[in-house]
């Protein structure tokens, strides 16, 4: 099966067991087990090439400029890992099935379970480190989904969230060093990175790559100092910690030193780091498991200490000690996986899993007692079983390592590991299992189904296998030792074997066992020493940890972001003139290349009147009217320089623009006061009005040095202009570009204005929905009311002109493609027409007559548009692409049919729709405030006491 | 000539940027829109100026103006307005809201409700 198909199954299949949830369990369960089972076969069907010595390859190149292609590769190492996980997890499956209540949401369970999975082969498989990045921080965030599982457990959610912080920490770290390692080969592709040792160690980046990439590592196989996740993530149900927290997720750290052990071991750094960071692991681990009464955390301590054992072999850097490692990470996962499996049975049945509840169960419990002691056995490293073997070779691996000076400190060290591992496997059965049956459970244990002992029993079976015929399964540890040393050094000519002869590991072991058997037998006055002793917890601590940082994160952001907004804005502009003041100061400028042109007095005149409207602005702005009219002032002004520098499409946007924005604020000013308030004292306007001037000769020096040099490349204007009339049918180049070059652009642009629209009828909406309405219904208005509400003159002329204005609205769409005009300055048009109706004669009235709701057009414009770019697919070619044709009708002219007008058409309506849609949503705002809706087009407002009913426009 | 559009460009900037750093919504707004005239009429002028050549093609113009910052402009002109809008009737909706048109929150009372929220 291809790698693809293998990674991406457990991601496609974890779209079954939500669907499956609902046709009950056993399909539920069983959908998910075959999709593990499928890619398990898949898996194996490359046993054949990977025997004959190949390394399977599968590659797509993703995004080849940043070095991030899906190539996936796989090598002994990586199936060894891929089988742990797809085997486990099958047997998890099983397991789950049985151990989940009724009460549980299995689809869901099942669901995280598959994504991890995937995840989890995609980081054996993976042959790019940053798509090994990329499932590693997956694992992470579903692992954080699985210990979470219970959401009503707090210890379920505070333990996820540790676990996520603790690894996505060192997922943080690992993406660093992994940059770095990518940077120093130069290559992204691990096959590439591992074939370069000596560049990689001889690098001065080789040190805080390894440092990151370690931390990485060593927080996801929790490692001392970070061991401490590992026994809170325990609150997840007993087949999550089965699987990620002791057969996978936790060993990904472990597979990750092993995959880069070729060019990171070795090295001074490499070895006291690992090897300490081990030893102290395994040790530590080791005390606390022996005083720890939840089953669970008893083994999550156990594991810890296991994984400390395995990552100092690796650290050891000989080719022995990585052998070690890999049979031991098999031997682990097989007898660990067991016990966690009969600790849950032990809860599922006794309903507790404090050992001090317990004892007793050997009779009750026939089946998971037998399950039990043979993994417990193994654990504890008895000989005939597989836990022995790699325990003998990991004392002979310490016996040659020497750290820090005394050649005894490691194999005393690592004896005082193995005595307290014996210590705590035998008090995990001897106190569960043995001594008399008691009457006090919480729930009559006995045996379970026998799905829920067949995983574990299976496990068990392996563990028997091992132990007594080792050589089964030596071609497949030195396979994979051999992927592991990556040529670096020659596979040790070792035969995993019961017995080694009379030989300091066997006085070792027999040391640590006997060790074991006296802390049993001492072990109640030991557990009182020990809880007299004072140490730190490791919760509390992080814990306070968190908060700390929160509250300095909280306090940062509550002094720069005090809902200030001018306080803002003001460093928002100093840090921009900041900016640009030093890309002034360090950059250079080349000298002026262009001449200045000559000013005709015209030109002097538009500036003196835009300066002098400017200046009055700044300094009447507290007059809002005159506000509005001085702006009016500037905007036509802008206007009229747009026509004079050759813009005549922007000069008639920015007029129609200007017309409807008065509207718009004049609508918006009928509500809000009519003046500004002074409130900022003479030192703060001194203040602003230097960050303005500043900012103003800013912007204006920079647009000068822009206009006095040319272009630095050619222009790509000089394209549009070339092909506009031929490619896109149009003489009018603005147009062209609008609705053909950057189609797509403007496509977006009219939905960004549809939306805006939109957004603008919904807050008028709520605002007229909540007690705003009321409010508006007894405004008093700030100024006194005209007599006549609808002015005769102004309503005639309105009526007049709204054909006449519809129609050069038409005709200035029409001619768009050719000459100035187009979607966007036709619809302006026509929406002035419109609104021009509204303000003569009243919202209701205009209203009344007005058929087609705004939401509707803006729509159908869009959709138009849309339409239009589809219909290019039809002629094959890309979204958007426009085609012409002339037409002769024998009565008018020849004329061009484009499907840019159609184009446009979409935008032309969307621009009516939205710039309606938001004054008419303004106007219902000021139309509470009225006391009555006018009924008549033209009308005197009767409040004035006048009366006269002649004066009443006749509708 | 440039000298003219430039020193507009700093003048429209300087004055929106005033306005801007006013303490109620309407100058406020103002101010945006003068932000708005400056920034369009500047990347106008990346196009450099030219009179009397507007990009419509005929058969004896001999030269054309870069049609390309035109063409960029005219959208912005018209999604400006969009915008404009919405602060509008955000700025009303506040101002309905709680009778008060002031932009800057005060202080203390954020720090009330934050003190609030993390006690939860």
């Amino acid at each position: 099966m291809s790698l693809f198909i293998l990674v991406l199954l457990p991601f496609l299949g974890a779209l079954l067991p939500g669907i499956l949830d609902s046709a009950g369990r056993r399909v539920c369960a069983g959908g998910t087990l075959a999709v593990t089972l499928t890619a398990l076969v898949g898996l194996v069907s490359n046993l054949p090439a990977l025997m004959a010595g190949e390394v399977v390859t599968a590659r797509i190149d993703w995004l080849p400029a940043l070095g991030l292609n899906v190539t996936l590769f796989l090598d002994p190492l990586g199936f060894f890992f891929a089988s742990l996980i797809l085997g486990i997890g099958a047997l998890i499956i099983v397991y789950g099935r049985y151990y989940l209540s009724r009460d549980d949401s299995m689809g869901e369970f099942f669901t995280y379970l598959l994504l991890f999975q995937g995840a989890m082969v995609g980081i054996v498989l993976s042959d790019n480190v940053l798509l090994l990045l990329v499932f590693w921080e997956l694992t992470s965030l579903s692992s954080f989904l699985l210990i979470g599982y219970w959401k009503h457990l707090p210890e379920g959610r505070q333990g996820a969230r540790m676990a996520l912080t603790v690894t996505g920490m060192g997922g943080l770290a690992m993406i660093g060093g992994m940059l770095l390692l990518g940077r120093i080969v130069g290559s992204y592709d691990l096959t590439v990175i591992l074939e370069n040792r000596e560049m990689i160690q001889d690098s001065p980046l080789y040190l805080p790559a390894l440092v990151l990439i370690l931390l990485g590592c060593f927080t996801k196989s929790a490692q001392f100092p970070f061991h401490f996740w590992l026994p809170h993530a325990m609150a997840a149900p007993t087949p999550v910690s089965a699987y990620l927290h002791s057969a996978t997720m936790v060993k990904a750290g472990i597979f990750l030193m092993a995959r880069l052990w070729p060019v990171m071991s070795g090295t001074e750094a490499w070895f006291y780091t690992v090897t300490t960071a081990g030893l102290v692991t395994m040790c530590l681990g080791a005390v606390i498991a022996l005083f720890k009464h939840d089953l669970k955390a008893l083994l999550a301590f156990s594991t810890v200490s296991h994984l400390g054992l395995i990552t100092m072999l690796l650290g050891t850097g000989t080719a022995f000690g990585a052998m070690t490692a890999v049979f031991h990470i098999l031997n682990h996962a097989t007898f660990k996986a067991a016990l966690f499996m009969s600790a849950g049975i032990v809860d599922h049945e006794a309903h507790t899993r404090d050992i001090r509840k317990l004892g007793g169960l050997r009779h009750l419990m026939p089946v998971t007692f037998a399950i039990a002691l043979v993994a417990g056995l193994s654990m504890a490293g008895i000989p005939l079983f597989n836990g022995f073997i790699s325990k003998e070779m990991m004392l002979e691996e310490a016996l040659h390592t020497e750290l820090f000076g005394p050649w005894w400190l490691v194999p005393a060290l690592a004896t005082f590991g193995a005595l307290f591992s014996a210590a705590y496997s035998f008090r995990f059965i001897a106190h569960t299992f043995f001594g008399k049956a008691r009457d006090d459970y919480p729930s009559k244990p006995h045996d379970p189904g026998t799905g829920m002992w067949l995983p574990p029993a299976f496990l068990a079976t392996l563990v028997i296998v091992i132990g007594l015929a080792p050589f089964l399964v030596e071609p497949l540890v030195k396979g994979v030792t051999g992927a592991v040393l990556g040529g670096v050094a020659p596979v040790p000519d070792y035969h995993l074997a019961i017995w080694h002869g009379f030989k300091p590991p066997l006085y070792m072991s027999a040391v640590a066992v006997a060790g074991g058997i006296l802390m049993l037998l001492l072990h109640r006055w030991l557990q009182k020493a020990w809880d007299v002793t004072p140490r730190p917890e490791a919760k509390p601590i992080f814990e306070g940890l968190v908060e700390a940082v929160a509250a300095f994160a909280r306090g940062l952001t509550g002094r720069l972001h005090d809902g200030a907004f001018t306080r803002y804005a003001a460093i928002l502009s100093v840090t921009i003139l900041a900016g640009a003041w030093h890309a002034y100061a360090t950059g250079t400028v080349g000298g002026a290349t262009r001449a200045m042109q000559p000013a005709p007095v015209v030109a002097i005149i538009g500036w003196a009147m835009l300066v002098a409207a400017s200046g009055f602005l700044v300094f009447a702005h507290r007059k809002r009217f005159a506000a509005l009219v001085l702006m009016g002032i500037v905007g036509t002004i802008v206007s009229v320089g747009f026509a004079f520098f050759s813009a005549p499409d922007l000069a008639m946007t920015q007029i129609s623009v200007e017309v409807v924005t008065a509207v718009l604020l004049l609508l918006a000013l009928n509500l809000l006061p009519s003046e500004t308030p002074r409130e900022s004292g003479a030192g703060r306007r001194l203040r602003d009005g230097l960050v303005a001037v500043a900012g103003g000769v800013g912007a204006g020096a920079l647009a000068w040095f822009l206009m006095m040099r040319d272009f630095v490349a050619a222009p790509i204007s000089e394209y549009h202009l070339e092909n506009s009339y031929y490619g896109g049918g149009g003489t009018n180049v603005v147009n062209v570009i609008l609705v053909d070059f950057r189609g797509f652009d403007t496509f977006g642009e009219i939905i960004v204005l549809g939306i805006a629209a939109l957004v603008i009828y919904a807050l008028t909406e709520a605002l007229l929905s909540g007690p705003v309405r009321a409010r508006l219904l007894d405004r008093v208005p700030n100024a006194p009311l005209a007599g006549d509400r609808h002015p005769l003159m102004m309503v005639v002329l309105t009526r007049v002109a709204m054909p006449l204005i519809l129609m050069v609205g038409v005709f200035i769409f029409l001619r768009g493609h050719n000459m100035p005009g187009g979607g966007f300055i036709a619809g302006l048009i026509v929406a002035v027409a419109v609104v021009m109706q509204y303000m003569a004669s009243g919202y209701a009235w205009a209203s009344e007559r007005q058929r087609f709701p705004y939401h509707g057009i803006i729509g159908a414009g869009v959709l138009i548009a849309g339409l239009t770019g589809i219909g290019a697919w039809f002629t094959g070619h890309e979204f958007l692409t426009s085609s012409f044709t002339y037409i002769h009708l024998p009565p008018i002219e020849e004329f061009e049919v484009a499907s840019a007008a159609a184009f446009d058409l979409g935008v032309f309506l969307t621009v009516v729709g939205a710039v309606m849609l938001s004054l008419e949503s303004f106007s219902r705002l000021a139309r509470r405030s009225q006391s009555t809706p006018a009924e008549h087009a033209m009308d005197i407002d009767p409040s004035r006491g006048r009366g006269d009913a002649g004066l009443k426009g006749g509708a | 000539m440039e000298l003219l559009v430039a020193s507009a460009i700093g003048v429209l900037t300087a004055a929106g940027i005033y306005l801007v750093l006013r303490l109620r919504t309407f100058p406020v707004i103002v101010g945006t829109a003068m932000l708005t005239y400056a920034v369009n009429v500047f990347l106008f002028t990346s196009g450099r100026l030219v009179v009397g050549a507007p990009p419509i093609l005929t058969d004896d113009a001999t030269r054309y103006t870069d049609p390309l910052p035109q063409a960029l402009v005219l959208t912005a002109i018209v999604i400006s307005f969009g915008m404009t809008a919405v602060v509008v009737v955000i700025a009303l909706g506040a101002y309905l809201g709680n009778d008060d048109d002031r932009v800057d929150d005060s202080a203390g009372r954020l720090d009330a409700a934050r003190k609030g929220e993390g006690r939860q």
